[in-house]
């Protein structure tokens, strides 16, 4: 019941001598729309919009996600992530860690453990967080308490970056 | 709960003709239960903040838990069927109680999983998130625990506690093939549904059918993509079962008060006929020790 249908009926019908109507080509299928879901455990950013592009930091790299892209499954490692949506503006979060995935029928589940509006970041304090992790890392010789040092320093480099 | 408050002011003397209630025995009665309806009413004040900030809590918790099971669901994975397996339930209620059917829910759809796995032949293993789980189930399936969780429901649950449970079940070394998590779902005010979510082993996920549609995974990349999902998950259980609690405790708490009201009204009644009765029979002595003179 596709209006491509309707008005070739109505050609056929305005132009009864003609008798082969031509109607337009119905536009291309298989271009679904993504169906994007952005969500921190106590925030919801986006649930199931349309969206046209988003470009996420995995651990594996930074890669743009468009309607249809192939399904995948990825872990996310600080960074910005970056939505534009239908109508060209786009807005910037900062995450700290989490997954995506991308499912055959072009549905997008971006799940965050913290996830803020870049603006809601101070550079200011992300670069005093930073120092102070880089001196702890040079004290403590702790497995898992250098570990930690070392996810806070990636974590704190990322938002410094983000912010610059 | 009022039976056996009144089995402690009022002992019924059985083989004795029971003495008809004097005015002090009415009086403490109704005291009590005063006192018991003052408590349940507060109760219900708390249970109702309580319930609106876990109410408002949920709903981004809920596109968030239910995203993270996009997967299982679209993916469409399951187990092998005769693989004989071993399982994991996780069952998430909480410490406190006074809230209705929520505890006595859950461990019973433990129990009969149980049942079903061992008849079939499965190993099963239990995770107890909520000290009342533990008090329900360790005497008859004591030796499917393998871990139990407390200080549940004094505090909204956090992302942070969901991880904490995930860390000692990942660190427990229990290598489950797949299992589920029992949690109550809240549905409205006054209805919750026991529910349950399933998890899968990071083997049972990359040996599924359709996970090849996925392009290009690492093993190491799916293996933290399933240990943040299993947070996710049980962050989602938690929260709905936080929230399906304090409305449970809101309802009861409203029923015991009403009940309370009811008793006082009775009794207050009871307590009118007493004192009537009392004042006839002082006049009567006095009227018939007057008319003898």
């Amino acid at each position: 019941w596709s209006p491509d249908m309707m008005a070739a009926r109505f050609l056929r019908r305005a132009l009864p001598a003609l008798r082969q109507a031509r109607s337009y080509a119905e536009a291309a299928s298989g271009a679904p729309q993504m169906s994007f879901t952005f969500a921190s455990p106590t925030q919801v950013f986006f649930k199931e919009a349309s969206v046209k592009q988003v470009d996420v930091p995995t651990l594996t790299g930074a890669f743009g996600i468009l309607p249809a892209h192939v399904p995948t499954l990825q872990v996310l490692r600080p960074g910005v992530v970056t939505v534009f949506s239908d109508d060209g503006s786009s807005a910037k979060y900062f995450v700290s860690s989490g997954s995506v995935t991308v499912n055959a029928d072009s549905s997008v589940q971006l799940l965050a453990e913290e996830a803020v509006p870049l603006d809601q970041l101070d550079i200011a304090a992300a670069k005093a967080n930073l120092e102070k992790a880089q001196s702890e890392l040079a004290g403590t010789s702790d497995e898992a308490t250098r570990a930690e040092v070392q996810i806070s320093i990636e974590a704190n480099e990322a938002i410094v970056k983000a912010l610059e | 709960m009022f039976a056996r408050t009144s089995a402690l002011v009022f002992s019924p003397q059985c083989g004795q003709v029971r003495n008809m209630a004097t005015l002090k025995d009415i009086t403490i009665r109704l005291k009590s239960i005063k006192n018991i309806q003052k408590i349940t009413k507060s109760m219900k004040m708390v249970a109702a903040a309580k319930y609106a900030r876990a109410e408002r809590q949920l709903k981004p918790a809920r596109v968030y838990g239910n995203s993270a099971v996009a997967l299982y669901e679209k993916a469409d994975i399951k187990a092998p069927e005769d693989k004989a397996g071993k399982h994991l339930i996780i069952g998430v209620t909480s410490d406190r109680g006074l809230c209705g059917a929520i505890h006595s829910g859950v461990a019973k759809t433990i129990k009969s999983e149980i049942a079903n796995l061992t008849g079939a032949g499965k190993e099963v293993m239990v995770i107890n998130v909520g000290d009342k789980l533990r008090g329900l189930l360790h005497r008859t399936h004591g030796k499917h625990i393998m871990l139990n969780c407390k200080e549940v429901g004094r505090k909204p649950p956090s992302f942070g506690d969901a991880s904490i449970v995930a860390t000692e079940l990942l660190n427990s070394g229990y290598e489950f093939d797949q299992g589920s998590v029992i949690f109550n779902r809240f549905r409205s005010v006054i209805s919750y549904k026991t529910d349950q979510k399933p998890l899968f082993s990071t083997d049972v996920v990359s040996n599924s059918e359709n996970m090849g549609i996925y392009d290009d995974i690492d093993a190491d990349v799916l293996r933290n993509y399933q240990e943040f999902a299993l947070v996710n998950i049980i962050y989602l259980a938690l929260r709905e079962s936080s929230t399906s609690e304090q409305s449970a405790r809101m309802t009861a708490m409203d029923s015991a008060s009403k009940n309370a009201s009811e008793m006082i009204d009775k009794l207050t009644l009871t307590f009118n006929r007493t004192r009537q009765a009392v004042i006839t029979k002082e006049l009567i002595e006095i009227i018939s020790g007057a008319a003898a003179l």
